[in-house]
């Protein structure tokens, strides 16, 4: 439900950038990471619920999710780490360190020319 | 169609804020730790009990989080420390600009530590950094024991596991392999501090106001 929180401040970057062109946002490409928890699904619902006569209307919403990486301690090969299974899938080790994880990012606004 | 790259972080109005917190707090020189669990884990009784029995020891100070009511933040003043409740009205977590406004409220110089209990949710306050030196995550073993497995990323971002509610375990009241729960948050967090703890008859507490106590004198989170 905290993707109510990220769509009202999706939806104020995408209107600010929209106001720097002067054009009007038709799509948006945003990314997140593992441990940041975002649904696409709630993400959607509240960002078209929110939207709704600001120039963020109608806008259509791409979301690229950001696997959590590690790496290892015993071969030293850093990896995408599966969560449900974090193991290292060269050597099996249980032993790895944990990178960053990606933050929420809105990577890219796609306006309509014309 | 025309493609304008922008590169720019989406929570960047919490993030600001944490770190106004985080600035604010080491300043001060002040621990503050967020705790975070389900509903009904026992984070208020935690808390209760940890304030009285350290008493003499540390002052401790409370942020209060809940979608309605003041209940939880009745229970700390019966305690006498200082306690601001913030009521979220429908939202599933703090944000760092509520904890900034409260931080303000709080007599911080008097405190050594300020707990911030969290709404009773085990994924969204996960997402929001508060500026907190910490996350306490608190699993009861009546929530069962493939809760770590399940929500790993509150697991994953946690110092302390606080695993309350261990007097249910005699009798066999509820079936909760604690050395499962164990090995499953550590298996994403090599670090986390696992205490099991009844916060009701006070079996292992005294571990865990021992890291309470040497985390404030050290100054180390």
């Amino acid at each position: 439900m905290h993707e109510m929180m990220v769509a009202q401040s999706l939806i104020e970057t995408i209107s600010d950038e929209a106001a720097k062109y002067n054009a009007k946002p038709v799509g948006a490409i945003i990314s997140c990471g593992t441990l940041n928890t975002v649904n696409d699904e709630a993400l959607r619902f509240a960002f078209e619920a929110i939207a709704k006569d600001t120039p963020c209307q109608g806008v259509k919403l791409e979301i690229e999710h950001k696997p959590i990486r590690a790496r290892c301690k015993d071969c030293n090969r850093d990896f995408p780490v599966e969560l449900s299974n974090p193991v290292c899938p060269k050597c099996g080790s249980e032993i790895f360190e944990l990178q960053p994880d990606a933050p929420l990012i809105l990577e890219q606004i796609e306006f309509q020319t014309d | 169609m025309k493609k304008i790259d922008v590169g720019k972080k989406i929570l960047s109005e919490n993030e600001k804020y944490a770190f106004e917190n985080i600035l604010f707090l080491t300043e001060r020189k002040k621990l503050c730790l967020n705790i975070i669990s389900s509903p009904g884990s026992g984070k208020t009784t935690i808390l209760a009990r940890t304030i009285n029995e350290l008493k003499d020891k540390i002052k401790i100070g409370v942020i209060e989080g809940d979608i309605q009511t003041d209940i939880d933040a009745e229970r700390i003043r019966a305690t006498k420390a200082p306690v601001i409740q913030i009521n979220t009205e429908g939202a599933c977590h703090l944000s760092a600009a509520q904890i900034s406004a409260a931080l303000k409220e709080l007599p911080v110089d008097d405190l050594d530590l300020i707990f911030i209990e969290n709404v009773g949710n085990l994924v969204c306050p996960s997402a929001f950094d508060l500026g907190e030196s910490g996350k306490i995550v608190v699993l009861s073993v009546a929530e069962g024991d493939d809760k770590p497995a399940k929500y790993p990323a509150i697991f994953a971002k946690s110092k302390v596991m606080l695993i309350n509610k261990i007097d249910l375990l005699d009798g066999g009241h509820v079936d909760f392999d604690i050395d499962r729960a164990k090995a499953d948050a550590r298996r994403l967090n090599k670090e986390i501090k696992i205490f099991p703890i009844s916060a009701k008859t006070g079996e292992g507490m005294a571990n865990w106001y021992d890291w309470l106590i040497s985390s404030v004198n050290k100054n180390i989170f």
